[in-house]
């Protein structure tokens, strides 16, 4: 979006009031933060018009495939760094079926893909679509495992060939899916580009070198395509991370707006895979191919991207509620502490190292930790005790002991009153838990 | 062909270095001095500027494994019984730039050994292994000032990194860094201006800039770690820019990824504990990098290998 003093040069500055904002620059800085549409202003000029939806669009375009409610969206992303708001579109994980599988194998590979899952913190953790690669240089067969594929599983499609041949075949099988296509290089660029304008399907350009990418970007939009993914078949984590920052931030700070497109990285397997993937998370990836990943791999992969995409204003919460640690009984105490996931975590790792039973108490706080929620009144005897009800603490834990953060000791007083429970103060931070566990 | 500029930042700033162990020529006994920082753009992108010198990993060892998570104590075989031989399993068999030695011992709850016998601890790792070493207390803070104390003085002129300092216990171990030319870790608790703060206390204390590594606490992966990424990020950003007292070494220490629950229990239906906890800190340890970590104290060392080649193929170095 472009800056009020931007917006404002193209206005007609005759402060008329018909947009409903006393002058101009109001108006602009309305529309700067989205908060008002140019149309209301009824002298704006055609080259006012043309001159601020060009420079409004994303930074990067929002590219999709898939169809239904199974669809992945990538780019429109507008920061270099996740603090300066948040990254939008979550990188998507995608694994390669080749056709060098028979057809009904091939379909139970990509139900296995699918069939990967762990639930974290509410949120399910899964890879996001699969990719059928032509291999085997044989249409029909290539065209067979993408149907196989299509019919198995719901999630998004990706289509990976140097033919336009044998894509068209495939992409015939699958095309109410709306599959990405992977993809055109310098040899294959006009018809591929052609095929995939005919089929509406987003087009993937592979080319390693910033100022070839640009160019094929360039002739593909001049082909009529516009939903452009870039593959930059880069030798390393080196080259992935500069390509992959240089296209970013120039398209964020709009230094050069050829390369303003989603990002695909070729991972491959083996360790290297999975760095390269890790790093397309923090870095700018959009799409990450896998020929092969082990589950036990794919869990920290998957939980990195939950941490780097989680929104820095919203804290990650926990579920509240009543949670038994170390096999605890009717008779282990109570500890509680909030909602923060940070927070839960540790405390939670702290009561599991001294192996002593016991329940933890998570308070709704809003998200907030200890000493926030407390400051911000989120945290008080009242609340506490509604948790201790509403979680039917008291039913679970007979033990009639309370242990509170020791960091909020201040309200000990007024939670004994509230809740009617023996409240111990506990540790200041939670790595004296251990210990403290042990004198309880 | 479209020429594609290099969108090259100018920052006014660069990190500083800090030199650890130290040779004979500087009167330590360290077969070779280490050094930390440099930086002059945003990690390994090397059109910001070269990388010269690469983020180094410290092996930990501690001096009591009551909490040793077992699939490390396989790693090591028999060697974490001694912290003389795990010290040097680190540096011979899995190629560790330095060794990190925690006495954990001396801790009040842990054992209570005293000073002496502590520092006689880091007296033997010193002759087990050539490479310079980080020496870690207990976390207790009046144990800690007499246990540093002690290690200081038994090893002079070694440039050992001690740790840590924090806003609320700095001078002990700032007087025992200063004593004998150690340089000292500056802890703060995820925060970019907590983290000046300690920076400024110790250099008004006296501490020179070039013997302050700051570690701004690496929260592992699942838990916390976005929040320590954007941290380092902003930590970084700010010292590229000209902020001073943020202009020294960062160190991360990742052992903290084995407290994940996925590093070390069996998730039912799903296999592969061994490697997904390898992967747990390795991840942590890629993040810390990727956020602008010049030094990383690991525990396992088949993540300290991937965290290696991750750092190796971002340098494009053998």
């Amino acid at each position: 979006m472009p800056t009020a003093i931007e917006i404002f040069k193209h206005l007609p500055k005759k402060n008329c009031g018909k947009c409903n904002y006393p002058t101009c620059l109001a108006f602009a800085m309305q529309l700067a933060n989205s908060k008002a549409k140019l149309d209301d202003c009824p002298f704006v000029s055609e080259q006012a018009r043309a001159a601020l939806a060009a420079s409004s669009a994303p930074p990067i375009r929002l590219v999709r495939f898939g169809s239904g409610a199974r669809v992945i969206e990538l780019g429109d992303e507008t920061e270099l760094y996740r603090h300066e708001k948040r990254f939008f579109h979550p990188t998507a994980f995608t694994v390669v079926v080749p056709d060098s599988l028979a057809p009904s194998e091939a379909g139970r590979r990509a139900k296995e893909i699918a069939a990967v899952r762990f639930e974290r913190v509410g949120q399910a953790l899964s890879f996001d679509a699969v990719c059928i690669r032509d291999v085997s240089g044989d249409a029909a067969r290539f065209a067979s495992a993408a149907e196989a594929v299509g019919s198995s599983v719901d999630l998004p499609l990706v289509l990976s060939s140097g033919s336009p041949e044998r894509m068209r075949q495939a992409a015939m099988k699958v095309i109410q899916r709306r599959p990405l296509l992977h993809g055109a290089n310098a040899q294959n660029l006009v018809p591929m580009a052609a095929l995939a304008k005919e089929l509406s399907c987003p087009l993937a350009l592979m080319q390693n070198g910033l100022g070839e990418m640009a160019d094929l970007v360039a002739q593909a939009r001049a082909a009529g395509v516009e939903d452009l993914v870039m593959d930059f078949r880069t030798s390393g984590l080196k080259d992935q991370l500069e390509s992959s920052t240089v296209a970013r931030k120039h398209s964020v700070k709009k230094t050069y707006r050829g390369l303003g497109y989603p990002i695909l990285v070729e991972a491959g397997k083996g360790e290297d895979g999975i760095l390269r993937g890790m790093l397309a998370v923090m870095k700018y990836g959009g799409l990450v191919l896998f020929e092969e990943i082990s589950e036990a791999q794919a869990l920290p992969l998957f939980v990195l991207r939950q941490n780097i995409y989680t929104d820095p204003q919203v804290p990650i919460q926990v579920k509240p509620g009543m949670y038994p640690v170390n096999g605890a009984k009717e008779d282990s105490p109570i500890l509680f502490t909030t909602n923060f996931s940070l927070t839960y975590f540790t405390v939670l790792a702290d009561i599991e190292k001294s192996k002593a039973p016991a329940w933890l108490l998570v308070v709704d706080s809003e998200g907030l930790s200890v000493m926030t929620a407390f400051s911000a009144g989120k945290l008080t005897p009242e609340i506490v005790a509604k948790a201790l009800e509403s979680s039917g603490a008291r039913e679970k834990s007979r033990s009639g002991i309370l242990v509170m953060p020791g960091m909020v000791s201040r309200m000990s007083g007024k939670l004994q009153e509230a809740t009617g429970l023996k409240v111990i103060v506990g540790p200041k931070e939670s790595s004296g838990l251990p210990k403290f566990m042990k004198g309880l | 062909m479209a020429e594609v500029p290099v969108p090259k930042e100018k920052w006014s700033g660069k990190i500083g270095t800090v030199a650890l162990g130290a040779t004979s020529e500087e009167g330590g006994t360290r077969s070779s001095r280490l050094v930390i920082g440099g930086g002059t753009g945003m990690p390994f992108l090397s059109y910001e500027g070269p990388t010269t010198h690469r983020p180094l990993i410290a092996g930990e060892v501690l001096d009591t494994v009551a909490d040793l998570p077992d699939l490390v104590r396989e790693e090591f075989g028999g060697a974490v019984d001694d912290p003389a031989e795990w010290a040097k399993a680190w540096v011979e068999r899995h190629g560790a730039d330095l060794v990190c030695l925690k006495l954990r011992s001396t801790g009040p709850e842990e054992g209570d050994r005293p000073p002496e016998e502590a520092a006689k601890t880091v007296l033997r790792v010193l002759q087990a292994v050539s490479v310079p070493l980080i020496v870690y207390g207990s976390g207790h803070e009046e144990k800690d000032a007499k246990v540093l104390e002690a290690v200081s003085n038994i090893a002079p002129k070694e440039r050992l990194l001690l740790g840590h300092a924090e806003e609320s216990a700095y001078k002990s171990v700032s007087a025992a860094a200063m004593a004998n030319d150690h340089a000292v870790i500056s802890f703060a608790n995820l925060d970019v201006n907590l983290s000046k703060q300690i920076n400024i206390l110790l250099t008004d204390f006296g501490v020179r800039k070039d013997r302050i590594v700051l570690d701004p606490l690496f929260a592992a992966l699942g838990m916390g770690l976005e929040y320590s990424y954007s941290v380092m990020e902003r930590i970084r950003l700010a010292a590229l820019m000209g902020d001073a007292m943020l202009q020294v070494p960062m160190v991360c220490d990742t052992s903290s990824a084995w407290k994940a629950k996925e590093a070390s229990e069996e998730i039912e239906g799903h296999d592969g504990l061994e490697e997904r906890a390898a992967w747990w800190e390795a991840t942590t340890a890629f993040a810390a990098l990727m956020a602008g970590a010049d030094l990383l104290i690991m525990r396992s060392p088949r993540s300290a290998g991937i965290a290696k080649r991750a750092m190796r193929s971002l340098m494009e170095v053998d």
